[in-house]
């Protein structure tokens, strides 16, 4: 029976083209809206991802003098129970499950020599992670060749301000001028081993300027959005400069030869992990701020956003489902005497009526099949518009379609399933045709 | 009745009181209306009478096609009245042959493919499609057309097809509804030979449905005449009777 279909389909080419065609146009929108929905909500979840805002969390101590806009007075934890945010806390924080990595943020503004000319500005340690965020993407030269390289990267306003021809000063040397923070020796007969206080000694470090970013990095919230010069974190740190914060350390009594961090960021695994890890870190003893919020409803909306299109895509496989009934019913019209014949030989109404099917089966399938494929290059074409649209406004390529497997064998699916759902009244009807009827039929 | 005993003597085909009712809107329509006949085995039967006699409907009925309003057919040993469609289905395709005055060929199949087709509906074994097929078209003589479509074949070679289709599935009653109607005389003469030469090599029971009484009395045993739904007379034909003459005569 199944030969039978097959040869059928094949000698009425044209009426069944046409059909598939159907199936698959239908099927194409589907996929071609769901495929757009897919692409760009990976587009912005990367983007967002990368961006580190929303698998961040920015753990201050609980005693720390808020600074200016940083929240509500709402930590009321006794100055007592208060923990530093010191090298030993970092240590613990990073030992959480599906932390990737605890940074500090390092900022010290200072002075610059290049050329033998001095300039002002604002330093930044970059960790090793940023280099995946998209802030990087496009720059000029390459990123730190290491996390320890002796190496910078000019945030592009500064860079001109050294050269306008930026291009010209990758590979060129600067010297960052710094203060180091240098604890002062404890005095014999002290009983605390420090006294807290420190000196500053100026230093200079050599640098090689490795790139020119266009874009002012977003390291995380409240981070290096206002360095200019950026060099990787680890070197940052071992330069042990004196920041702003230093000097409220010296104010306060708990203070040893380690420096106590202001903030600490901690990126989690994923953004879904933020809430428990943000819960930890609270049960440690510190101050955590995540995020997370904003990336929620961001989430709804995509979620609306894929169930609209679907809705749309369905109104296009419903036309299609239609076409195949269609097309099926009319078939049977047309091969009424064939019905006939086939029962006259002894055909029983369920090969009948399995003939019908395999015939709409294969429909779907070969509709289905080249639906996925229209709908996929409908997204590609998209992506490719969008491209060219985003280059001439200098913008760097996105890819806004994204077909998943499971998007494949859902449409597919769907598409053989609505074909034979369309089949069932064509195929039972067509099984039972009165032989003698049908055969009587010119 | 268990069918071994159908061979032994037995009838091939018993119609007990037959009618078969159409309701056409208002009117009842007795196409066939109380009709008792018995086919025996082994025996070529024509059915006769002028267009809506019933003599059709009365065919179809003992080709399992169609069911009977009332009455009782009793063919290979059972009911047909009585069976489920599906059984009705397996009847038509093992027990009987069917053979049509427009022959109904699928016109996209081959010849092969055409008389493959009951076998195919049987699940037969490929392997053994295939040889079936072969001895069905040297039994019409017309082995050599075997890779040709039925619109390269004229209309008598159709109708060779069409038998060679109906003896494919091996039956044993062969149903021709107005074998001869679409053909020229010659032509139909020749297929009517042929019948007649399927009757007495195979044993076949053959059921024939003509208007052409002249044809009906050179090649059958025995006349049935329809009108108006109802069974006029049954005899033993010209041809019947010649024969037993003839035997006679040798005797």
């Amino acid at each position: 029976m199944t030969e039978l279909a097959v040869r059928n389909l094949r000698e009425a080419m044209l009426r069944n083209s046409l059909t598939t065609l159907g199936v698959a146009v239908g099927v194409a929108s589907l996929v071609a809206m769901l495929s757009l929905g897919v692409g760009l909500q990976q587009l912005a979840s990367s983007r967002l991802t990368k961006s580190g805002l929303f698998d961040s969390i920015f753990v201050t101590p609980k005693t720390n003098l808020r600074g200016p806009g940083a929240g509500p007075p709402a930590t009321r934890a006794p100055a007592a129970k208060a923990r530093p945010l010191d090298d030993g806390a970092r240590a613990e924080i990073t030992r959480l499950p599906n932390v990737i990595e605890v940074y500090p943020q390092i900022r010290f503004f200072t002075e610059v020599r290049f050329n033998g000319k001095p300039f002002a500005t604002m330093v930044a340690g970059m960790p090793e992670s940023s280099k995946a965020g998209g802030a990087f993407d496009g720059m000029q030269g390459a990123f730190f060749s290491s996390p320890i390289a002796d190496e910078a990267i000019l945030q592009v306003e500064f860079a001109k301000e050294l050269n306008p021809q930026t291009a010209q000063l990758i590979g060129k040397d600067l010297v960052l001028r710094y203060a180091e923070r240098q604890a002062l020796p404890s005095e014999p007969g002290d009983a605390t081993q420090n006294s807290g206080g420190f000196s500053v000694v100026p230093k200079e470090k050599r640098l090689r300027i490795v790139g020119v970013v266009e874009t002012e990095p977003a390291s995380g919230f409240g981070g290096f959005g206002s360095g200019r010069l950026l060099i990787p974190l680890s070197v940052a740190e071992v330069l042990r400069a004196a920041q702003i914060n230093d000097l409220r350390d010296v104010l306060r009594d708990s203070s040893s030869d380690k420096p106590a961090y202001a903030s600490l960021t901690v990126r989690v695994k994923s953004p879904t992990l933020v809430d428990a890890t943000e819960a930890k870190i609270k049960e440690l003893g510190f101050g955590a701020f995540s995020l997370l919020d904003a990336s929620k409803s961001l989430r709804i909306f995509f979620s609306v956003f894929d169930l609209l299109l679907a809705i749309f895509g369905s109104l296009a496989l419903a036309v299609a489902t239609l076409g195949i009934i269609n097309t099926l019913v009319m078939a049977i019209l047309e091969r009424r005497r064939e019905i006939g014949v086939l029962k006259a030989l002894g055909a029983a109404d369920s090969d009948v009526k399995q003939l019908f099917f395999v015939e709409a089966g294969v429909m779907g399938l070969a509709g289905g099949v080249l639906g996925v494929f229209l709908g996929w290059l409908i997204g590609q074409t998209l992506t490719l518009a969008t491209n060219i649209y985003l280059k001439r406004q200098d913008l760097p390529g996105v890819e806004i379609s994204a077909v998943p497997w499971w998007l494949i064998a859902g449409a597919i699916g769907f598409a053989v399933l609505v074909s034979l759902i369309a089949g069932l009244y064509p195929a039972s009807r067509a099984a039972k045709l009165n032989p003698v009827d049908a055969l009587r039929y010119e | 009745m268990p069918p071994s005993k159908a061979a032994a003597g037995l009838p091939a085909i018993r119609i007990d009181q037959v009618s078969r009712h159409y309701r056409m809107g208002e009117s009842l329509i007795r196409a066939v209306d109380d009709v008792s006949l018995t086919v025996a085995a082994g025996e070529f039967l024509a059915l006769l009478g002028s267009s809506g006699s019933g003599k059709s409907t009365l065919l179809n009925l003992m080709a399992g096609l169609d069911r009977p309003t009332s009455g009782s057919i009793h063919a290979a040993g059972r009911n047909l009245a009585e069976l489920s469609p599906l059984e009705l289905a397996r009847y038509r395709r093992n027990t009987v042959g069917m053979v049509f005055q427009s022959f109904n060929l699928l016109p996209r199949m081959t010849l092969a493919e055409n008389i493959e087709l009951p076998l195919r509906l049987a699940e037969v074994d490929r392997g053994e499609r295939s040889e079936r097929v072969q001895e069905a078209l040297e039994r019409v003589r017309l082995a050599k057309r075997i890779g040709h479509r039925p619109s390269e074949l004229s209309g008598g070679e159709q109708q060779r097809t069409a038998i060679a289709r109906a003896l494919v599935n091996r039956p044993k009653i062969l149903f021709a509804d107005e074998p001869t109607g679409n053909l020229d005389s010659a032509t139909g003469e020749a297929i009517l030979t042929l019948l007649r030469e399927i009757q007495s090599t195979m044993g076949m029971t053959i059921v024939m449905v003509t208007h052409e009484r002249h044809l009906a009395e050179r090649f059958a045993d025995r006349l049935a005449t329809m009108g108006d739904g109802r069974l006029l007379s049954a005899s033993a034909s010209e041809a019947h009777a010649s024969t037993e003459v003839r035997t006679g005569a040798q005797e």
